[in-house]
């Protein structure tokens, strides 16, 4: 762990989460205009916008909660890539609709657990954010289910397609129930929730809208994980790049 | 009932202002035209999402990427609406895409033009939405029906689209030199486009009379541009920037901003399909359409397998 | 005119002939959206979906974004049953004012009637 963002825990913790909905929020984003249907691209923005409007929320608190001047902005377009703590699945490139639908559903079925968990929290701002977030990730599971369900029971090739997807990305799907001492100090302390504890929710969720979509759970038990300490694949780097490309050229406007 | 008493009524309901419905009797020429224009608008729409997709990615704060978002969105939502009022005419929108992705209708041609600094989506926003709203708003009282309904939702959605690509160009306007330069140069490069987006003179307009004689339209081309132009130009004084017009003067008779000559060579090279970005923007479509085909027959043959369980539930 | 795209000078627009071509898309559904509580559902537009379940999201992502509504219905555009003939089915009952309050001359001191 070089490179900490914040020192604040309660803020760390925050931004995590931020990361998450920021860098799932972005790859979403760049698949507008590539949609399959009229209406799938509304669809996507939809939730490109849930995802977004939550980082904007937590960044905006974690920056207060740290006090150092920083803005929410500052926190999402200036911070590197060993700085960013955002959990790997999340940052996974989709090479088409399929990649994105299992890279979402993996993650939706997380964040409604999340969620639902952090609405309790006894920290106001947190459970404020993550009430609303619970609502929209309920929706977006039911979307990302409903095409799990249609590409794993639908034509052979759209089986075979998802299948591969749901293959490829199950590797980091064990990273969103790892509890790190971060994660395990603030649910002591009442504030945050122990993502293991997630696990068995998830997991039977999965199961059975991989059993509904004829799917296989994939088998392969090789597992990786290190984004939350900065250590990602070389997927995100890019991203950033060009997220953050207009405030790093002009540094220090408004825009 | 023989087809003269329908033609008399349709024109009476016309003569009234009231509108023409999917099921009313209308002339063969009043159904095509209709369509024509409803498709390419929705088509416009469509299209006119990537030049502003493009900058998603890097838009530069938080609020400013979720307002593009919201906005690209909305653009497709207004395509959605008007391929569904075409459809009322027994149009399929598979059909009406298949003659876009094959060059057999057009969309506006100011799409074809590329989006080069985070000011041209300011500049999309102020000019480009700006003269669509002038136009959309004369279209609400369009004699079809379900066009003019589709222009209520959409001309309630638009204003927005103007606003914060208004707010972004006062930003920039208020900003560094190098945010003024790139105010300028969008303007620079968007002014003319978005004149051009008003069609050719009224003497050139081959459909204009028609059109409106049927109450389709009910501006022409020169009174839309004029409104356009004298609503714009204070706006762009407001922000400190120049016009690139040497000609553009206030004649004080009339009221009106009068404009410099604008080059229509470059409107119909766009028009035919040479224009900057054409093939790119097709491209684009085709290789989306094609790439979610897998997804298509997919959601389909769920359907059939499930079809009469799902039908009884709905 | 913004969208209407006119035809370069020198060039023939492809005769286009409408209906009956190719139908490569999900049916259509038509939407019908309730405001808010208290309100009838109304008639919005409408979408194209596989079947019942995406329809109705379809219709959510595409006729609410602007918390428009509390409560969607989607009917297969196939199954609408529409009127026909305005003129005989309609017109018939413009000529009834007697069924209309303001038929009525009440004198004031009546009051409330
Ligand atoms: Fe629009
Ligand atoms: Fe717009």
């Amino acid at each position: 762990m070089s490179t900490v963002t914040t020192r604040n825990p309660l803020a760390a913790y925050i931004v995590r989460h931020a990361d998450d909905n920021m860098v799932i929020g972005q790859r979403l984003a760049q698949y507008i205009s590539r949609a399959p249907e009229l209406e799938e691209e509304l669809a996507v923005a939809n939730i490109a916008l849930d995802h977004i409007g939550v980082a904007d929320h937590l960044f905006t608190y974690a920056a207060k909660v740290e006090g150092g001047g920083r803005t929410g902005d500052d926190l999402a377009m200036l911070r590197t890539e060993r700085e960013y703590t955002n959990l790997l699945l999340v940052e996974q490139e989709h090479d088409g609709f399929g990649e994105l639908i299992a890279r979402q559903f993996f993650f939706d079925a997380y964040q409604a657990l999340l969620w639902e968990a952090l609405a309790d929290s006894t920290d106001d701002t947190l459970s404020g954010v993550a009430q609303r977030a619970a609502k929209e990730a309920t929706y977006h599971l039911r979307h990302s289910s409903a095409w799990v369900i249609r590409l794993g029971d639908g034509t052979h090739e759209s089986h075979r397609r998802i299948q591969r997807a749901t293959d490829r990305l199950w590797r980091f799907t064990a990273e969103m129930f790892e509890a790190d001492d971060l994660d395990r100090q603030m649910a002591a302390d009442g504030i945050g929730v122990d993502p293991s504890t997630l696990r068995d929710a998830w997991e039977s969720t999965v199961d059975s809208v991989l059993e509904e979509a004829t799917l296989t759970r994939p088998e392969d038990s090789f597992q990786t994980s290190g984004g939350r300490t900065g250590v990602h694949t070389e997927l995100l780097g890019p991203m950033l790049a060009e997220m953050q490309w207009l405030q790093r050229s002009y540094p220090g406007l408004s825009w | 009932m023989d087809a003269r008493t329908e033609e008399e009524r349709f024109n009476a309901i016309i003569d009234d202002d009231e509108k023409i419905e999917p099921r009313d009797w209308m002339p063969e020429a009043y159904r095509k035209t209709v369509i024509r224009q409803m498709a390419q608008h929705a088509h416009s729409e469509v299209i006119g999402m990537q030049p502003e997709a493009n900058w998603i990615a890097r838009a530069p704060t938080l609020l400013r990427k979720a307002i593009l978002i919201a906005k690209v969105q909305d653009e497709a939502g207004h395509g959605l609406y008007l391929y569904s009022a075409t459809e009322t005419l027994g149009v399929s929108r598979g059909e009406l895409q298949e003659l876009l992705h094959t060059g057999k209708q057009k969309y506006s041609s100011i799409f074809n033009y590329p989006t080069l600094s985070w000011a041209d989506i300011g500049a999309i926003g102020w000019l480009v939405d700006g003269a669509a709203i002038v136009n959309q708003i004369v279209l609400q009282g369009t004699s079809y029906g379900p066009y003019a309904r589709a222009m209520v939702k959409i001309c309630k959605e638009e204003s927005f689209h103007a606003r914060q690509g208004y707010s972004i160009m006062m930003t920039l306007a208020d900003g560094s030199d190098s945010q003024k330069a790139m105010c300028q140069d969008a303007i620079d490069r968007w002014w003319w486009p978005s004149l051009m987006m008003f069609g050719p003179h009224d003497s050139e307009s081959a459909h204009t009379a028609e059109s409106m004689s049927w109450k389709i339209k009910r501006k022409t081309n020169d009174e839309l541009r004029q409104m356009f132009v004298d609503q714009t130009v204070p706006q762009a004084r407001y922000l400190g920037m120049t016009i690139p017009d040497p000609d553009l003067e206030f004649d004080e008779e009339s009221g009106h901003w009068k404009i410099g000559e604008i080059d229509w060579e470059e409107f119909w090279s766009t028009i035919r399909g040479d224009g900057r970005l054409n093939r790119e923007r097709i491209a684009h479509k085709v290789k989306a359409w094609e790439d979610g085909a897998w997804v298509r027959e997919a959601a389909t043959a769920y359907a059939v397998k499930h079809g009469m369980k799902l039908d009884k539930s709905a | 005119m913004s969208y209407d795209v006119p035809v370069a000078p020198g060039d023939t627009p492809a005769e286009v002939q409408f209906g009956g071509g190719v139908d490569h898309g999900f049916p259509l559904w038509e939407v019908f959206v309730r405001a808010k509580r208290g309100l009838s559902h109304t008639h919005v537009g409408s979408i194209h979906a596989s079947d019942a379940e995406t329809a109705i999201q379809n219709a959510r992502d595409g006729y609410t974004r602007r918390a428009e509504g509390v409560s969607v219905w989607v009917v297969p555009s196939k199954e609408i049953v529409a009127s026909d003939d305005a003129e005989s089915m309609f017109e018939p009952f413009e000529h009834k004012p007697y069924r209309h309050p303001t038929f009525y001359d009440i004198p004031k001191e009546v009051g409330q009637l």
